[in-house]
């Protein structure tokens, strides 16, 4: 293993952890993508461009959409009720 | 008591996984004949420079078939779900709030986004029919097609987007994609070989055409993957946007 390799292993675990320990949902969204990039660097690094290239996008971009989309659609349901009520 | 169990469930997992990691061959070491022997056939075989796309589109062909029918699947099961409560609720949601960020269109920001999805839409078609000879191929390429649409959406406060999902062009898009792979594949069973042989002259190795229908059944698993990734999200978007500017 090289020098890179156990560098890029640290940093994924190291976001990996921020991940975890964030709890407001937004942030954590945010912080998800970050994580996706970093996994899609290690993917990289151990010579797997082919899945580095869909982490980088289904990652980063989609599963972080997916997640604000449903949180946008939570924070409108709540106002709803507020309203309701 | 959960915290007792938490360590004992902890503790057997981390046992069988040492035992399991332990048991891998070192890094750098792929001990796997199918795959050494694909490494060495493949680019003589099938003309393909990128093994692993031979190997998702051609020697285990079906396999991807049947990955591209999950997404397929799971679309179609999203979009009917989602069609079906707003149906239900679009009467007593005629006066609610505006969606968050809704209309609320930052001119910067339409602007980055209308240049940026060129680009994006060109490096996702480059990926796609590119897949044969570089990382790459049909899947990923089609998720960078549909994340076009993600940023079109994020940036144009969400107009642009479902516009375009409301004339169906999204599920054409997808069903074309599914009903090629199969069609491709029946195609060869009508060329006097099996389902999903590869019929197609293999042309030269390293040339945009070639690999016969590698690249084909690729570029087709590309629609159907942007068409779903693509109708999933503009269901979403839609999904929150119904209720806010139904006035």
């Amino acid at each position: 293993m090289t020098t890179l390799q156990a560098a890029v292993l640290i940093v994924v675990a190291a976001s990996g952890t921020a991940v975890a320990l964030t709890r407001d949902p937004t942030r954590q969204v945010i912080l998800t993508g970050l994580f996706g990039l970093v996994l899609a660097v290690l993917f990289f690094v151990f010579q797997a461009p082919d899945v580095a290239l869909s982490q980088i996008v289904v990652g980063s971009v989609a599963l972080p959409a997916m997640v604000l989309l449903t949180l946008r659609e939570l924070r409108r349901r709540a106002a709803e009720r507020e309203r309701g009520e | 008591m959960r915290t007792w169990l938490f360590l004992v469930a902890a503790a057997v997992l981390a046992a069988v996984l040492v035992d399991g990691l332990a048991g891998l061959p070192s890094f750098g070491h792929f001990h796997g004949v199918d795959g050494l022997t694909l490494d060495h056939v493949t680019v003589r075989q099938r003309h393909a420079t990128d093994v692993i796309t031979a190997i998702n589109f051609d020697y285990r062909g079906l396999d991807t078939m049947g990955e591209e029918f999950i997404l397929f699947a799971s679309s179609v099961g999203l979009v009917v779900l989602l069609r079906e409560q707003r149906s239900d609720r679009r009467q007593d949601a005629r006066d609610g709030p505006a969606p968050p960020g809704g209309d609320a269109r930052d001119p910067l920001l339409a602007l980055v986004g209308r240049w940026g999805v060129a680009p994006i839409i060109v490096l996702g078609i480059y990926i796609v029919t590119h897949g044969q000879l570089t990382p790459g191929g049909g899947f990923q390429g089609g998720v960078i097609l549909a994340s076009a649409l993600i940023t079109l959406l994020v940036t144009s406060g969400g107009r642009g987007p479902r516009t375009i999902g409301r004339h169906g062009a999204l599920e054409a898009l997808e069903a074309l994609g599914a009903g090629g792979y199969v069609a491709i594949g029946v195609a060869g069973i009508i060329a006097g070989l099996q389902f999903l042989s590869n019929f197609l002259p293999l042309g030269t190795a390293g040339a945009l055409l070639s690999s016969g229908t590698i690249t084909s059944l690729s570029t087709v698993v590309g629609l159907e993957v942007a068409g779903a990734i693509a109708l999933i999200v503009a269901e979403f978007v839609e999904q929150g946007a119904d209720s806010g500017t139904a006035r």
